[in-house]
């Protein structure tokens, strides 16, 4: 299916979003995840399934003032 | 010091983590201050490249407090979720809450600040709200959860200093049990030390360290300020006159005209 990803446009086969994670090189990394605007928490990310043209945003610790 | 949330810092400089020359720099500049807080932010990341982990790795050495900010949220809804993001990556109730309003000053939309503030205190967040020196929004905001509150000093980025001096003395005498930050705006030592002698607990800063030509220096020069500022206000200063008053005792002084 075809979405996007921190506003990228992919496809995957991804069908949830920790599947998403780990098939797009994040595997361990520290992140955090919205779907759609609402954020997703990492308990719940294998649970969470995905729909074509879902915005799926994966942050990560950034400088900040 | 007042303490924030029930953490005593162990200095009143909070220093943000953006602009450096290099993430070496960025280190010196938080050893030499010894700052206890250490802003932050999310971005998003990439797969390949993962460079918010090593990011991550070098806030976690610094060994400081962190203060995730919701820098560049405009709305209500981006401000909460960002705050969510953030909770769980950085493992705190901690979030300085910026909900912007205008684009050329960065000023707070403090409407929308509220809702924000209130929304996050009631889900377990303590908030650090980005605000105005308005004795109005900080009195919903206290209402709404917040037991710090976070004025500006002047636009983000501008080193303006303290732009009203009466309205930041004012919100001082009017919330005197209230942890108050003065956050952006500050360009210079004797600005932070200003803010400190108007009874401020701390003071929070980015540009002006991360732009200073040698910024682990000027680091040093805010902590030293912000050290005398407090001292200065401990130490409870004397009333200003309009006239001259001689320090030195005139009795006994020869006639020797």
């Amino acid at each position: 299916m075809r979405l996007q990803l921190n506003g990228a446009s992919i496809d995957t086969q991804a069908a949830t979003l920790s599947a998403l994670l780990q098939a797009e090189g994040f595997g361990d990394a520290k992140v955090a995840t919205a779907v759609n605007g609402t954020f997703v928490p990492a308990l719940e990310r294998a649970d969470h399934a995905l729909n074509p043209g879902d915005a799926i945003e994966v942050l990560a610790p950034m400088q900040g003032g | 010091m007042r303490d924030f949330y029930g953490t005593r810092l162990a200095n009143g400089l909070m220093l943000g983590t953006a602009q450096y020359p290099s993430p070496a720099i960025l280190a010196e500049a938080f050893r030499r201050s010894g700052a206890s807080v250490a802003t932050v932010s999310l971005r998003r990341e990439s797969g390949q490249d993962r460079a918010g982990q090593d990011f991550w790795q070098l806030i976690r050495d610094l060994g400081v407090h962190v203060l995730p900010n919701t820098a560049g949220c405009h709305s209500v809804k981006e401000a909460v979720t960002t705050a969510h993001m953030a909770r769980e990556i950085f493992d705190t109730k901690w979030i300085k809450l910026e909900v912007i309003g205008e684009e050329d000053t960065l000023q707070p939309d403090v409407f929308g600040l509220v809702e924000a503030a209130r929304i996050l205190s009631e889900d377990g967040f303590q908030v650090f709200p980005y605000t105005t020196e308005d004795l109005v929004v900080a009195d919903k905001l206290l209402h709404a959860g917040c037991e710090v509150l976070m004025p500006w000093g002047a636009p983000i980025g501008s080193g303006l200093g303290l732009n009203n001096l009466f309205g930041l003395r004012a919100m001082r005498s009017h919330f005197p049990d209230v942890s108050l930050v003065i956050d952006a705006g500050l360009g210079l030592p004797s600005q932070a030390a200003a803010a400190m002698e108007l009874g401020y607990d701390a003071v929070l800063l980015n540009t002006a360290v991360a732009k200073a030509g040698d910024p682990a220096a000027m680091a040093e020069a805010f902590a030293t300020a912000v050290r005398a500022g407090q001292l200065g206000c401990i130490a409870d200063p004397m009333e200003p006159r309009d006239m001259a008053a001689p320090s030195t005792p005139v009795i006994g002084k020869a006639f020797l005209e």
